[in-house]
């Protein structure tokens, strides 16, 4: 059986996770799902998703570890560094070019007014994501309790997250782990 | 602090943040928060909140806050040490994983490890929005935008850039304030 997936070169993987980081605004996972599963067919449906799964069980951002493993996946250590740079070099670009015009303007009146209603408006999406994410957890009094703790060791007592995240994830896996089994 | 101090403080910082980033880059934004502005005063506050909401403008990986923050404490060097930083370790683990995953994608330990980091990333997320609120809705105003917005997050299939871009007019224009 023909292989039904094309193989990226170098210059492929740079290029088209450049678009994906360019054209990214607000999730570029839906882009880079685009590019590698159905403009260029360089894995099928299923690979990506496969993938994916990988990348959200790691550290780290979920895009960029995808871009690692893709290119991992075709040229070894070279792919995964075309891949990420391509990814990456746009939006840095543009985000310290968005840091210079801020910087200038910042005094302004009307800026600081409307990045006060800005930032506010981007704390509610965050709060909002964290309402969705939490949602399973009604009818789970045990993984409430532990983002509870979780909320109040790192916002409230301010620990370290290098301390708490160990403890709070050992201790919560294996509760989890006990009420399943 | 001299420059290649601030870099070295840099890199260790978000090298570390790399590595505690489960659930994506929302999760580490209290701890980000904590050192940027507690343990090193880089930015107060109110800031560190406009630079947060600064980056949502930009395209790509939602870890852009991070060259934002480097950027701002060190210029572009610190930009380019705070990106490579924050991707590098969690790269380099991702790398040596991808090739043994298919392996271990179907054992019973990574299903409880998932299911188990799932309540400290919702934790880690409201601790995230419970900062960004503390620094941002400080008057009427901004609660009004708060309530207002995450009332349009939550019920409206409109683009989360679009809502964000509206509040900001609204704002230059003073129609809220």
């Amino acid at each position: 059986m023909p292989d039904p997936t094309n193989r990226p070169s170098l210059a492929d993987l740079f290029l088209g996770f450049f678009t994906v980081g360019i054209f990214g605004f607000g999730g570029v996972l839906p882009w880079a799902r685009r590019l590698v599963v159905e403009q260029r067919r360089w894995m099928t449906a299923a690979e990506f998703t496969e993938l994916l799964g990988l990348c959200q069980f790691l550290p780290g951002g979920n895009i960029m570890n995808v871009t690692i493993a893709v290119g991992a996946r075709f040229h070894g250590v070279p792919g995964s560094a075309a891949a990420l740079f391509g990814l990456m070099t746009g939006p840095v670009a543009v985000v310290i070019l968005l840091g210079v015009v801020y910087d200038q303007y910042k005094d302004l009146p009307v800026v600081q007014r409307a990045f006060a209603a800005l930032a506010a408006a981007a704390a509610a999406y965050v709060l909002v994501t964290a309402l969705r994410i939490s949602a399973p957890l009604r009818g789970q009094p045990l993984g409430l309790a532990v983002a509870v703790v979780t909320f109040g060791s790192i916002a409230l007592l301010r620990v370290p997250l290098l301390l708490a995240l160990p403890v709070l994830a050992v201790l919560s896996i294996a509760l989890s782990w006990r009420v399943r089994s | 602090m001299s420059g290649g101090d601030l870099l070295i403080s840099l890199a260790l910082m978000f090298a570390q943040l790399s590595l505690l980033a489960f659930g994506g880059a929302n999760t580490i934004i209290p701890d980000m928060q904590r050192q940027v502005v507690e343990v090193h005063h880089w930015l107060g506050p109110s800031e560190f909140a406009a630079l947060f909401a600064l980056a949502q403008a930009a395209p790509g990986p939602n870890m852009m806050v991070v060259s934002l923050i480097g950027w701002n404490v060190a210029g572009v060097p610190g930009a380019l040490v705070a990106t490579l930083a924050v991707a590098g370790p969690s790269s380099v683990l991702t790398f040596l994983v991808a090739g043994v995953w298919y392996r271990f994608k179907d054992a019973p330990w990574r299903k409880a490890i998932q299911r188990g980091l799932m309540p400290v990333t919702a934790g880690l997320l409201m601790a995230s929005a419970g900062l960004l609120l503390h620094a941002t809705a400080i008057n009427w105003v901004t609660m009004a935008v708060v309530v207002v917005t995450a009332g349009l997050f939550m019920f409206t299939r409109l683009h989360p850039l679009l809502i964000l871009a509206g509040a900001a007019m609204f704002g230059a224009l003073g129609v809220i304030g």
